[in-house]
């Protein structure tokens, strides 16, 4: 389960927060992300904040394809 | 008027039935017909062939962005007379308002059918109100109905669709179906979207400007863009495949229908029509569309098949195709 | 995010390169309806197979407990706030959009804190929040029960019915004729609870498990990692979903389940009861437990017999070979999770039927 989209934080009082969706705001606790300050993107979910999205981990994930491609060579061969 | 707000006595068909006919009705849908307060109207049609529609309005706020329920009760009855290739002319109101409405609002919503009549150029040319006990009702409830003629000879009809046609959407979708639901209890969040609610009498001169070209025209309200599109490939016994990145949605409905668990191909519409027409002319009548405001966003999404009669399969981003189905029960809220 | 346009295909092509037969499971609502909407299954080579899992904490949740809902909204003068999905699922007798019907209070929320704040605005009625979900959404109740208490609000409870995954996955591996060889974890659920409670079970039932997103891409990219340990022999736990998923998870959210909830035998909707898979309201927010504060009973399963979700669930029939499919279980008259859940194994195969001939 469990539906989560990607908000970004715009104001924030104590553990009460709005967080922008594409232009619809909406009212989030940040109870469980004490660090979702203004500016951050959060995952939001039954209005909460429940983790904070870092987007700048390298997704290295890249590589698999090349590996998964060498591996399906090597059963051809 | 002195009283504030709808007593029962208001629908007793007494003195205080009169006076709100003369000062709230009459006021602003003002003209012979319904100037005469006969019974009925006597209306002089062309010898032609005669749309009828009629609609119930029952809608929770009445005051939402992008309308109310007066210019919906009037956009709603104009759309489905459109939908069967008429030109709407006249239409009838009927109010059942429950005892204690605030006059102030019935005004405002009478103003609003008024004004909204005009700009879709049909006369409100008689009508009826019914004042029910507190609690019977909620708030007030409109019924419309429609009288519209066909200029052109072609009857519209699913039955006359055939693959290769096209289909079109007049417009960006769910943008009806958010603003509402961003409204009601429970649901605390605020979006910037507005209800597309809006008369589409000015595409029924395609008609006539591509004569036989369009086959079906459809209004996806409740049950949304899927459901109508099932509907027609039902009655029509066609197969339809349409193409998911070529369906108009702003990023503002996207992100509330993600965040909702929603789909916006399920959700309301007040201001679109779902157009099938015969390949040929299809992009120039997009372009056509595209010059009047209410259909400005208008897009080719899909195509009429011979295969899997009945059945529309959406082509996804991915290019996988997948059963598009009609909506089933209610479309609520989700969290998984 | 990657931007590269041909990257879904390059991931696709490399899937369709591999040579040896895997069947995958995803055992996440949200994934299952990924997975239709972008219609990924339909894409994949015909000897990478998509199974799907126990699905949502809304359609694993069983037919008694559907029933005591039911029981406590019309036996008890209260309002009960749900998530909107919950609405459709079957009691033995009714779903709770039935039971509306028949002048039960019954109101859709998006947040339980929504549902504190109708609590607060009516403070003559009493007010039971259904607590469905699982550990995304067990710490969003947690959270606030405390904050219930913290306000003095005194008309307001929740009926815990939350979900554990990983003693269902547990349940499900343990069976050794199951045909699963790698799984798709559930990225949300682990944004909560980490990587660590799939270590065990990785190395455990020698599964492959790699926790993934919800894009279509996500889920491509989790399938090629997938397939890769499969093609290597390996069985552990990588993390697609970094983005959003920490190693250690939401160690706050952790904490707040711990201090309100204890973990406590529930039953799943075709898996039947698995120890300490559900959640029970803690003695010290007892005020707050609509069980305690309705004396409320479980009910019996009245289930029809024959029901094989916990089979195809687990890839050892497929959904015709079920006795009751298309029988006594259709999509308007549901019997286990495969067929209430609208993506369900059993409700997409139903609704394919005709397209296969």
């Amino acid at each position: 389960m469990c539906l989560g989209v990607p908000g970004k934080i715009i104001s924030r009082n104590d553990n009460s927060a709005v967080a922008d969706i594409n232009g619809n705001q909406v009212k989030v606790s940040v109870a469980l992300t004490p660090e979702a300050e203004v500016g951050k993107y959060v995952l939001i979910h039954a209005g909460f904040a429940m983790q904070i999205i870092d987007e700048h981990i390298a997704r290295e994930t890249m590589n698999y394809v090349l590996e998964l491609q060498r591996l399906g060579e090597a059963y051809e061969n | 008027m002195k009283d504030e707000r709808v007593l029962l006595a208001h629908g007793s068909g007494g003195l205080l039935s009169q006076n709100l006919v003369e000062e709230v009705f009459k006021k602003h849908l003002s003209n012979p017909h319904l100037d005469d307060l006969l019974d009925g109207a006597v209306l002089q049609l062309p010898a032609k062939n005669i749309a009828v529609s009629t609609d119930s309005f029952v809608i929770t706020p009445l005051f939402f962005p992008g309308g109310d329920i007066g210019k919906l009760a009037v956009c709603g009855t104009v759309n489905d007379l459109v939908a069967c290739g008429a030109r709407p002319l006249y239409l009838s109101a009927a109010f059942i308002i429950e005892e204690g409405f605030p006059i102030t609002e019935l005004r405002s919503i009478v103003a609003s059918m008024a004004e909204t009549a005009r700009l879709a150029g049909v006369k409100v040319v008689t009508g009826d109100t019914k004042v029910v006990e507190k609690g019977n009702a909620d708030q007030i409830y409109i019924n419309t109905t429609g009288i519209g003629v066909l200029e052109s000879k072609f009857i519209l009809h699913p039955l006359r669709v055939q693959p290769g046609d096209q289909i079109i959407i007049t417009g960006p979708i769910g943008d009806h179906g958010l603003a509402i639901l961003a409204q009601r209890q429970g649901l605390a969040f605020s979006t910037p979207a507005v209800s597309d609610c809006a008369a589409l009498n000015r595409i029924n001169s395609l008609t006539d400007m591509f004569p036989g070209q369009i086959k079906c025209m459809r209004d996806p309200t409740r049950g949304g863009l899927a459901t109508v599109l099932n509907e027609i490939a039902a009655q029509s016994q066609r197969g339809m495949v349409v193409q998911e990145k070529q369906i108009p949605i702003s990023p503002v409905v996207r992100g509330a229908c993600d965040m909702l668990g929603m789909d916006p191909l399920y959700m309301a519409n007040e201001g679109k029509m779902v157009i099938i027409t015969g390949p040929e002319k299809a992009g120039q009548i997009v372009c056509q569309l595209r010059l009047l405001k209410e259909t400005a966003g208008a897009e080719v999404i899909g195509e009429v098949v011979s295969e899997h009669p009945g059945m529309v399969l959406l082509e996804t981003e991915l290019g996988a195709k997948r059963i598009l189905g009609a909506l089933e029960g209610e479309h609520v809220p989700r969290i998984c | 995010m990657k931007t590269d346009p041909d990257y879904k295909n390059r991931l696709l092509e490399a899937i369709c390169n591999t040579i040896k037969p895997a069947a995958l499971m995803e055992v996440c609502g949200t994934h299952t309806m990924a997975i239709a909407r972008t219609g990924i299954r339909d894409l994949l080579p015909p000897h990478i197979t998509l199974l799907s899992g126990p699905g949502c904490p809304v359609c694993v949740t069983s037919q008694g407990d559907i029933d005591t809902v039911i029981s406590l909204v019309l036996n008890h003068n209260i309002t009960l706030l749900t998530f909107g999905d919950m609405m459709r699922v079957p009691g033995s007798e009714c779903s709770l959009q039935e039971a509306r019907s028949q002048g039960a209070d019954v109101r859709v929320v998006y947040s339980p804190l929504d549902a504190l704040q109708m609590a607060q605005n009516n403070p003559g009625r009493e007010m039971v929040f259904l607590g469905i979900g699982f550990e995304t959404t067990a710490p969003a109740v947690a959270h606030t029960i405390i904050e219930a208490q913290k306000l003095k609000v005194t008309n307001f409870s929740v009926l815990s019915l939350h979900k554990l995954v990983p003693p269902a996955l547990e349940t499900l591996f343990a069976d050794k004729e199951i045909k699963v060889d790698g799984l798709i974890c559930p990225g949300h659920v682990s944004m909560i609870i980490g990587l660590k409670p799939y270590q065990q079970l990785a190395a455990k039932f020698h599964q492959p498990c790699v926790v993934t997103g919800f894009e279509a891409v996500d889920i491509l990219e989790s399938i090629c990692m997938l397939l890769q340990q499969i093609g290597k022999g390996q069985a552990r736990i990588e993390n697609q979903y970094k983005r959003v998923v920490r190693p250690q998870g939401n160690p706050i959210a952790l904490k707040l389940l711990e201090q309100v909830f204890e973990p406590v035998e529930a039953r799943w909707r075709g898996l039947g009861a698995i120890p300490g898979s559900g959640l029970a309201v803690r003695d010290r927010y007892a005020n707050y437990d609509a069980v305690r504060r309705y004396g409320l009973i479980a009910t019996e399963d009245r289930s029809v017999k024959g029901c094989s979700c916990g089979s195809i669930l687990t890839g050892k029939i497929s959904p015709p070979q079920c006795a009751l499919f298309g029988r006594a279980c259709t999509p308007l008259n549901p019997v286990g999770p495969c067929m209430v859940s609208q993506e369900g194994a059993c409700a997409a195969y139903y609704r394919y039927a005709p397209m296969k001939g």
